[in-house]
């Protein structure tokens, strides 16, 4: 039988393959790609335990509003973070996070 | 839901996600992650989150995964040359990945709350439409009575009656988001020093 703690289980899995790929990979489109998935790793577990919080026969509707709220913010993040990649790209030629190195100290 | 049903959404989820960060090509990467989107979103809706999971679609493999692309095709991305792998980071990576998800599988080991089924969790339409809040609402009322789930009617309420501000809120922050990245791919005159 499936329970509350095999989706959590998955949650976690896809949020350890999320921050994987944030360290494994340089190209930061792909690194961005992962940044998502371990949001959507998140938004996994919460609308778990809004599921199996059952109050008076209906789902916690506050976790709910909150990936609602989650998927919006991380739209919003998208956009702007892909006008920075574009704004970079511009500047440096490459979207590989090795030739970025003005900031290192 | 079926058992093997939510073991054949996880494994397209996992294993789709696992291919975003071994594919070469970014579009293969994309195009990995618009599909780990629909599995989740299966995963959603088989938590009786229909609204989410629709959401999780339109936005995510609609939206975000479309700008994605776009970005991809504009920037005429190549191929990375497979030589090029930070050997330190790999190993780094992957045991990162691999302690975390030992250390969720422990956690939840013990977790003896989480060992309960959608069924034994049971919603109940009958019990829900007595509700005073949902009283309220005369439509939600209604098809509860009638025995079906208002998903996306029930998040409406509860995003503008209890979410309200919040709501505007993340309007607001969608604006500025959107002047931002006019903004930012505004290309500087050539006599403005760069910001």
């Amino acid at each position: 039988m499936i329970t509350l703690n095999h989706y959590l289980f998955v949650s976690g899995a896809l949020f350890a393959l999320g921050l994987a790929g944030v360290v494994v990979r340089r190209n930061i489109i792909i690194i961005f790609m992962c940044l998502e998935m371990m949001l959507s790793a998140a938004n996994l577990a919460l609308v778990g335990f809004s599921r199996f919080r059952v109050t008076d026969g209906l789902p916690d509707y506050a976790a709910q509003s909150l990936v609602f709220f989650t998927i919006t913010v991380a739209a919003a993040e998208v956009a702007v973070g892909l006008a920075v990649i574009v704004a970079l790209y511009r500047t440096r030629q490459s979207v590989e996070v090795d030739t970025i190195t003005r900031m290192q100290g | 839901m079926p058992s093997f049903l939510f073991y054949l959404f996880a494994a397209i989820t996992l294993g789709f996600g696992l291919n975003v960060i071994l594919a070469r090509n970014p579009v293969t990467s994309a195009l990995s992650l618009a599909v780990s989107f629909v599995g989740l979103a299966a995963l959603f809706i088989s938590l009786d989150a229909y609204f989410i999971g629709i959401i999780q679609i339109l936005v995510y493999t609609g939206a975000v995964m479309v700008l994605f692309l776009f970005i991809i095709m504009l920037l005429d991305i190549q191929k990375e040359e497979a030589k090029r792998a930070n050997t330190a980071a790999v190993i780094g990576g992957v045991v990162l990945a691999v302690v975390l998800t030992l250390q969720v599988a422990a956690v939840l080991g013990v977790f003896k709350e989480g060992a309960i089924t959608t069924e034994q969790r049971a919603l109940s339409m009958e019990i829900a439409s007595k509700r005073e809040d949902v009283a309220q609402v005369k439509t939600i009322q209604k098809d509860l009575a009638a025995g079906t789930l208002p998903d996306a009617k029930l998040m409406g309420m509860t995003l503008f009656e209890q979410y309200g501000f919040h709501l505007q809120a993340i309007g607001l922050l969608l604006l500025v988001g959107t002047v931002g990245v006019v903004v930012l791919s505004k290309r500087e005159s050539p006599s403005k020093p760069v910001v």
